[in-house]
């Protein structure tokens, strides 16, 4: 097994991050607002959860720390920011894949709306 | 913010290093939008909920690298896990016995409130003597205390049943219908004896079976009841079963019979023949039934001062129903398994340090690519439970397995199941165990190592003194305890030696024995004709020497003690006795020698003058330097005292009997136990008041092996009465051997213990010294090529193991004679100071030493100087 398909199916907290990080590097609370915000409030983070997942998403190499900060007038020098790596999209990708598969079937019995 | 802080003390510390600020800053900028309440309770659940997964994820990994660890050092993890599980498998076993005998509650209702009850002498020093009907009668109505009282004869009844096959042999107790009501069991179906089963009046002759009995005759419990069985001859209805735990006073019994069976003669103040058992009244105490029955025993000694003088009534819970021999026994098994597990723990700690150590480079790496001192901790930490655990769970199966052996040290006086049972507490006991140890040789190295760790670039770890005086500290206390062990085992092995070199005054070779136990009730004539007929065929096989019977062989009965009347001695002097009844040839048989006079012979019948055999030591006390041949003795029977001590008055109505013969003494109480003088008394002219002590005992002296006479001492018993159950045969030489059968466990399961910690101690001694040789191999080689010869380094090294040696004999020598002194009831013949002990104990520990030292001092004197200061 590849590095990517061993780590499906990933569990939602992680996909959640992996997308929040899609466009941008964030630190730990934009994270958070993210996901909530793409959520429509349906998911709020809690600071535990979020780090033991970035510390497991690191160990993963699914993300890393970086090191590149933003102007300092917009900083605090206490957060850290995180990158999606490539092994990061690539899972994300294989795991929407899967996920798409997975509504395709559902269609296909009705559970789900629209065409099969 | 600060409660915030602190719930984050939650996480793993490294975790907290890690992303504690963060965390404060995400939950500081979300108590600027979210109200306080939910806020604080989502920080709480999410704080609780992650920080334990965080704390399952490092364990996990911990895990992994412990058994990568383990994977990469295989014999360093066969010999962790072989201690950890010697260590706790020892004590894992005794506990379980310890738990069985003393702390489990017994198997009735409310069992707190059980008690036996004992007439006590402690002018005769019989603190603990069963209990004559009479006085217990009266204890029943003039107590307070207690809200039933039931009995049983104390003996065993031998019965035969006959109707299902061969006859079979079964043990009998006869009890009152108290017994059953006190115990609170209830049968599994039919039901108990009742108040009218304990007179002869009114219900039929009933008897209760064992579940075990009923269902090998029956298939099950409920088709029994109602059934008549022919029982000595008599048919008996079973009234009820009882169920498969039900062992009361042991496991041997195969049924309950009712009172109304125990001949009249029973019923007096003389004879204590009863074991009594009571249940506390709901407001009764230990203290307020102690005061009652003092009063009781008081009131009764003024009442009858001829039989009850200087008696008492002894209250004992019934858990506590058992010698302080036993008690000690089981409480000196857990101690030394305490011991070994002591020793065991002091071996993994040295041996996780000395592996830490070796695995220095490695943690340093470890620390410069960031991990927390507080990770290596735990990591070591980790492996320590890991080992704990595996060692706990082996420690379980050790003690399921030898369960078996256990039972023995299980004393009989518990009416309960003798195999330990494996229960919740022995689980928790093992899990609490694994916790404790854990901590005892897990955190001392894994906090020495990451101390160690951080300077181990520096190699000022080989100068860290204070670990070293640990680390030698640990191997010491292995040794001292060592030591303890082995002069428990010594004592304990030499009273073993002294106990079997007791003379039991027989001769065991060639003996078989058989019982053959006839009715009570048979008639005296058939009785003495079975004797004939079985005796004579005996005789008349080829291999056979001699042939006799006896009631009771010797150390199988401590009882049937009579007080013997004899003229022109105040009646104070009296003196108890064994009572035996023979036949002809016992005494050539079974090699007591015959001193004077002669032997009970076949002219001594019935209507003949009455003849008695004493044993030596009743010269001594009644006729010392004089003959006693010819002197009259005076018993009891048949006559109104026997419910009353005869007095000197009573003489005239006493049965005479005639001293003919002279024998050697018995051990007739086993070989510890000191014994009465014996009187044996000629099985025809036995009064039939006295049926229970009609010989049932059949001993052969025989030619070559004896247990091959057994198929046709069976047909001769059978052809003789085809309904007499037999039981054996087996050889006189077990019956001898079973007298040691308890200190033969203790001593397999002591030696053991101390086996395996002399190993450790070994082990340990070798580690460290191996360890210190790794150590100093730089300091060895400039010692070398500065001159100093290869017997200096070795007496270094196996002189500093020596050294630990003598510090671990002396911290030990008087630790052991406190254990020691501890243990005296389980002594015999051996003073808990025995030099002899000591100095073997205090040599094996130097030679173990010495072994243990050898071979890394040798490996520190072949060392090439040139080599290892090239290396340097």
């Amino acid at each position: 097994m590849d590095d990517v398909s061993r780590l499906l199916p990933l569990p939602p907290v992680t996909f959640h991050i992996l997308l929040a990080l899609a466009d941008e590097d964030r630190h730990g609370y934009a994270i958070i607002q993210e996901v909530t915000e793409r959520t429509g409030g349906a998911l709020m983070l809690g600071a535990g959860t979020l780090y033991r997942s970035i510390h497991r998403m690191l160990e993963q190499g699914l993300i890393i720390e970086t090191r590149e900060r933003p102007a300092p007038e917009d900083d605090d020098e206490r957060r850290r920011y995180y990158r999606i790596t490539k092994l990061g999209v690539e899972t994300a990708k294989a795991e929407s894949k899967r996920l798409a598969e997975l509504v395709k079937f559902a269609r296909q019995r009705g559970f789900a709306p629209g065409r099969p | 913010m600060l409660a915030y802080r602190l719930l984050l003390w939650l996480y793993p510390a490294s975790f907290r290093a890690e992303y504690g600020e963060e965390m404060c800053a995400v939950f500081a900028r979300r108590r600027r939008r979210e109200r306080a309440a939910s806020l604080w309770a989502s920080a709480v659940s999410d704080t609780v909920i992650n920080a334990a997964a965080a704390h399952i994820d490092l364990a996990r990994q911990d895990i992994r690298w412990t058994l990568r660890g383990w994977r990469r050092a295989p014999g360093f993890a066969l010999l962790a896990i072989g201690v950890a599980a010697l260590g706790m498998g020892a004590t894992t076993t005794a506990f379980t016995l310890l738990n069985h005998v003393l702390i489990r509650p017994l198997p009735f209702p409310r069992a707190d409130a059980l008690v036996a009850l004992y007439q006590t002498d402690h002018a005769n020093n019989q603190p603990r003597d069963n209990v004559a009907p009479a006085n217990l009668e009266d204890w029943r109505t003039m107590n307070r205390s207690f809200s039933s009282i039931g009995s049983y004869v104390a003996p065993i009844v031998p019965m035969t049943l006959t109707g299902h096959g061969e006859p079979m042999r079964l043990n009998g107790i006869v009890a009152d219908s108290g017994f059953f009501a006190t115990l609170g069991v209830a049968p599994l179906a039919g039901r108990v004896f009742s108040p009218d089963d304990d007179t002869d009046r009114g219900t039929p002759f009933g008897v209760i079976l064992s579940h075990r009995l009923a269902v090998s005759l029956y298939q099950d419990a409920a088709s029994a009841v109602g059934r008549a069985i022919r029982l000595n001859e008599q048919s008996p209805v079973v009234f009820g079963v009882m169920p498969p735990a039900f062992a009361v006073p042991n496991r041997s019994v195969d049924l309950w019979m009712p009172m109304r069976g125990v001949p009249a003669m029973a019923r007096t103040r003389g004879n204590e023949i009863l074991s009594v058992i009571a249940r506390l009244a709901p407001d009764a105490t230990f203290e307020s039934v102690r005061a009652d029955m003092a009063v009781v025993g008081r009131q009764l000694e003024d009442a009858y001062p001829e039989d009850n003088k200087g008696v008492g009534i002894g209250v004992v819970p019934l858990r506590e129903v058992m010698s302080s021999q036993s008690w000690t026994s089981v409480v000196a098994v857990f101690a030394a398994a305490c011991g070994l597990t002591l020793i065991a723990c002091a071996n993994l700690a040295n041996l996780l340090f000395a592996r830490a150590v070796g695995r220095r480079r490695e943690m340093a790496v470890r620390i410069a690519i960031g991990a927390g001192r507080e990770r290596i901790v735990r990591q070591l930490f980790t492996e320590s439970l890991v080992l704990a655990a595996v060692g706990a769970a082996a420690g379980l199966v050790i003690a399921l397995v030898s369960r078996r052996l256990l039972a023995f040290l299980v004393p009989s006086a518990l009416p309960m199941d003798p195999t330990p049972q494996m229960d919740w507490r022995v689980l928790a006991f093992a899990v609490v165990l694994a916790a404790v140890t854990t901590v005892v040789f897990g955190v001392a190295p894994s906090w020495l190592a990451a101390r160690g760790a951080n300077f181990t670039l520096l190699r000022t770890l080989t100068a860290d003194r204070r670990s070293n005086r640990l680390r030698s500290g640990l191997v010491v206390a292995e040794l001292a305890a060592t030591v303890v062990l082995l002069v428990v085992v010594g004592l304990l092995l030499k009273s073993m030696w002294v106990v079997q070199a007791v003379d039991p005054g027989f001769r065991t070779e060639g003996v078989l024995t058989l019982e053959t136990a006839l009715p009570i009730i048979e008639p005296a004539p058939a009785r003495r004709a079975f004797y004939e007929r079985v005796l004579t065929e005996t005789r008349g096989l080829p291999t056979v020497v001699s042939a006799g019977y006896i009631g009771f062989l010797p150390m199988t009965w401590a009882a049937g003690n009579f007080l013997l009347a004899v003229p022109g001695l105040e009646p104070t002097n009296w003196p108890s006795v064994h009572l035996r009844f023979v036949t002809p040839d016992y005494f050539k048989t079974i090699g007591v020698p015959i001193l004077s006079g002669r032997d009970v012979r076949d002219g001594d019948h019935q209507t003949a003058p009455l003849v008695a055999v004493i044993s030596q030591s009743m010269i001594q006390k009644l006729w010392p330097g004089q003959d006693p041949i010819g002197r009259q003795l005076y018993l009891p029977f048949g006559s109104q005292s026997m419910n009353t001590m005869p007095t000197s008055r009573d003489i005239k109505d006493l049965t005479a009997w005639t001293v003919v013969g002279v024998v050697g003494d018995v051990a007739m109480r086993g070989l510890e136990a000191p014994s009465l003088p014996q009187l044996y008394l000629h099985a025809d002219q036995l009064p039939d008041v006295m049926g229970f002590y009609a010989p049932k005992d059949l001993v052969v002296r025989a030619t070559g092996d004896p247990l091959a006479l057994a198929p046709a001492l069976r047909r001769i018993v059978h052809e003789a009465k085809p309904q007499q159950a037999i039981s054996g045969p087996r050889l006189l030489d077990d019956v001898v051997t079973e007298q040691t059968a308890l200190r033969r466990a203790q001593l397999v399961v002591l030696t053991a213990f101390a086996g395996i910690s002399l190993l450790l101690a070994g082990v340990g001694i070798h580690g460290l010294l191996a360890f210190m040789v790794s150590l100093r191999v730089q300091e060895v080689g400039v010692r070398m090529a500065l001159g100093a010869q290869r017997g200096d380094v070795l007496r270094m090294f196996v002189g500093h193991g020596l050294v630990l040696a003598v510090v671990g004999v002396a911290v030990a020598v008087p630790l052991a004679y406190a254990a020691a002194r501890s243990m005296t009831s389980l002594l015999f013949g051996v003073l808990p100071g025995d030099l002899i002990v000591y100095a073997s104990a205090v040599l094996v520990a130097l030679a173990t030493t010495l072994t243990g030292s050898l071979q890394p001092a040798i490996r520190a004197a072949s060392v090439d100087p040139t080599l290892t200061i090239r290396g340097e």
